[in-house]
């Protein structure tokens, strides 16, 4: 395997309520990379970061992170293997009855038996580095929508992960919140070194500032590489669509249905 | 028409078993192994959240069965001149089968339901997919206390159903009705038995306590992550869990008292 490769995704297949999601697709992400998966609503993306960190099992195909097969392991290794992922929820997934102090120091508490005095040095460093020290006392009921996303992002690298995953981290989210996010999103892979894989519709955000990029589309990739290179694809009348966010194309705009006028000659019968 | 009806059957036994094989699993997963570090001080939160909280209900509810059971006793029993054996009508019937029954069903409404709300939302808002993706076991940071504390709780909270029972039943029988208070008292005190009376009913309501906390965590734990879903969890809680309560006093009865 490319040393390069953090996480390597062979054949992948996947369906859910017998509908097939994925149908045998491979991914490279690259190691201290950002790659964006890109694709219309309802297309799988989260469910792919699902599979990723094994909350859902994979019908055939392989997932290789950090050299070591994760798709069929045991629920020990799996867990190992968390401990270098995190992940930041679409909803932030904060939990509820905790301050957000405690909502970061929560996986460190969890797994270290940290002094207390370093504990809160460890937790109040992750909250400088999202701007949010000033709100540790407060409650997740109490935070807007991009403080609590920026407290989830100090939460899922407290544990140092070399890989994070972001599960559409810009949707719902104002124009400052948004920079905001993008900056700290980019930051953070650029000094920690991680590998970062953002999950998102928001097409020109979301190609600002990643290096490599897939596009899902039908159960398929439909363009992959570099930033650049997909803008070049100018031949690809579905990739075109979605980039420029055309009402209709290859994928209609009119849901299927019988002939208008055939429907309209039903009512008045 | 024949063979689609053997394959509905068909489906809805396989449904069935993959639910009694998850809520198995989740059961074994949640205390087998190296407990969670932490499992002390959740499973003393949970006891309050369990039961320090659900101690009004039952309290009050209680005394107005007792207060009621009395009532009832005391006509039948004075047509037969017999009302000085009140305390022993009520507290047999109260330690034998009204108070593990009707303190399972309080739990099953107060304790249950919340369970299951609380932890189909913690589904609905992704807090038990974010507590895996940090390597912490749900089973065992979420369901095991819970599950303990439920276990713990009820049988104590049944034991204190009886006593305001008893105490509401002495209420209205001596204080309003007129029974000799001395006779009450030795009259229960002749014919409840230790072993066959009271520990008897500790099993059942130990036994109820599983049924009503498993029943309230896979419910919660597999709900419809939306609003409905969560609603449809919560009531399909407190309606299973009661009758199954109802349907294992039948069978523990007949097992403790049918010999």
């Amino acid at each position: 395997m490319n040393t390069l490769n953090h996480l390597v995704i062979k054949q992948l297949s996947f369906s859910r309520n017998q509908r097939l999601l994925f149908d045998k697709l491979d991914f490279q992400f690259e190691r201290g990379k950002i790659t964006a998966i890109l694709g219309p609503s309802g297309i799988g993306k989260t469910t792919l970061l699902k599979l990723i960190g094994g909350q859902l099992p994979v019908d055939s195909g392989e997932i290789i992170f950090d050299n070591q097969a994760i798709h069929n392991c045991s629920e020990k290794v799996r867990y190992q293997a968390r401990q270098k992922m995190g992940m930041l929820f679409q909803s932030g997934a904060l939990f509820n009855d905790l301050s957000v102090f405690e909502n970061v120091a929560f996986p460190l508490r969890e797994h270290f038996n940290l002094d207390e005095s370093l504990l809160r040095t460890l937790v109040l460093m992750k909250l400088e580095s999202v701007g949010l020290r000033g709100a540790k006392d407060l409650k997740p009921a109490e935070l807007s929508g991009g403080m609590a996303r920026r407290v989830a992002l100090a939460r899922a690298i407290a544990l140092d992960p070399e890989l994070i995953m972001y599960d559409e981290p810009f949707t719902g989210q104002d124009p400052i919140s948004m920079n905001v996010l993008l900056k700290l999103v980019k930051q953070l892979n650029t000094s920690l070194g991680l590998t970062s894989i953002i999950v998102s519709h928001d097409v020109n955000e979301v190609l600002s500032i990643a290096d490599n990029v897939y596009v899902l589309a039908e159960q398929r990739i439909i363009a992959s590489g570099s930033v650049e290179s997909i803008f070049n694809q100018t031949d690809n009348a579905l990739l075109q669509q979605f980039l420029l966010g055309e009402s209709d194309g290859p994928v209609p705009f009119h849901f299927k249905a019988p002939e208008f006028l055939h429907d309209l000659q039903e009512v008045n019968r | 028409m024949i063979p689609l009806f053997f394959s509905k059957v068909g489906r809805g036994t396989l449904t069935f078993l993959e639910l009694i094989g998850r809520a198995c699993l989740m059961l074994w997963i949640a205390l087998s192994g190296k407990p969670h570090r932490k499992l002390f001080p959740l499973f003393i939160q949970q006891i309050f959240q369990l039961g320090i909280l659900s101690l009004p209900i039952i309290l009050t509810s209680g005394l107005f069965i007792g207060m009621v059971l009395s009532f009832q006793g005391y006509y039948v029993l004075v047509d037969y001149a017999a009302e000085q054996s009140l305390g022993s009508l009520s507290a047999l019937s109260l330690l034998r089968e009204l108070g593990p029954v009707v303190a399972a069903l309080l739990f099953a409404g107060r304790a249950g339901s919340s369970l299951t709300a609380e932890i189909g939302l913690m589904q609905s808002t992704e807090q038990i997919a974010s507590m895996e993706m940090m390597a912490v076991s749900p089973y065992k940071r979420v369901i095991a206390p819970r599950l303990l504390a439920g276990i713990v709780t009820l049988p104590m909270l049944t034991l204190l159903f009886n006593v305001m029972a008893i105490w509401g039943g002495y209420l209205i029988g001596v204080n309003w009705l007129g029974v000799d208070g001395g006779a009450y008292w030795s009259v229960m005190q002749g014919s409840v038995d230790y072993l066959p009376d009271v520990m008897n009913g500790v099993l059942k309501s130990i036994v109820f306590a599983i049924i009503i906390t498993w029943v309230a965590l896979y419910n919660g734990y597999y709900t419809i992550p939306t609003a409905q879903g969560i609603s449809n969890s919560t009531t399909k809680t407190v309606v299973i869990a009661s009758l199954l309560v109802l349907a294992m006093d039948f069978v523990l009865t007949a097992l403790m008292f049918g010999a």
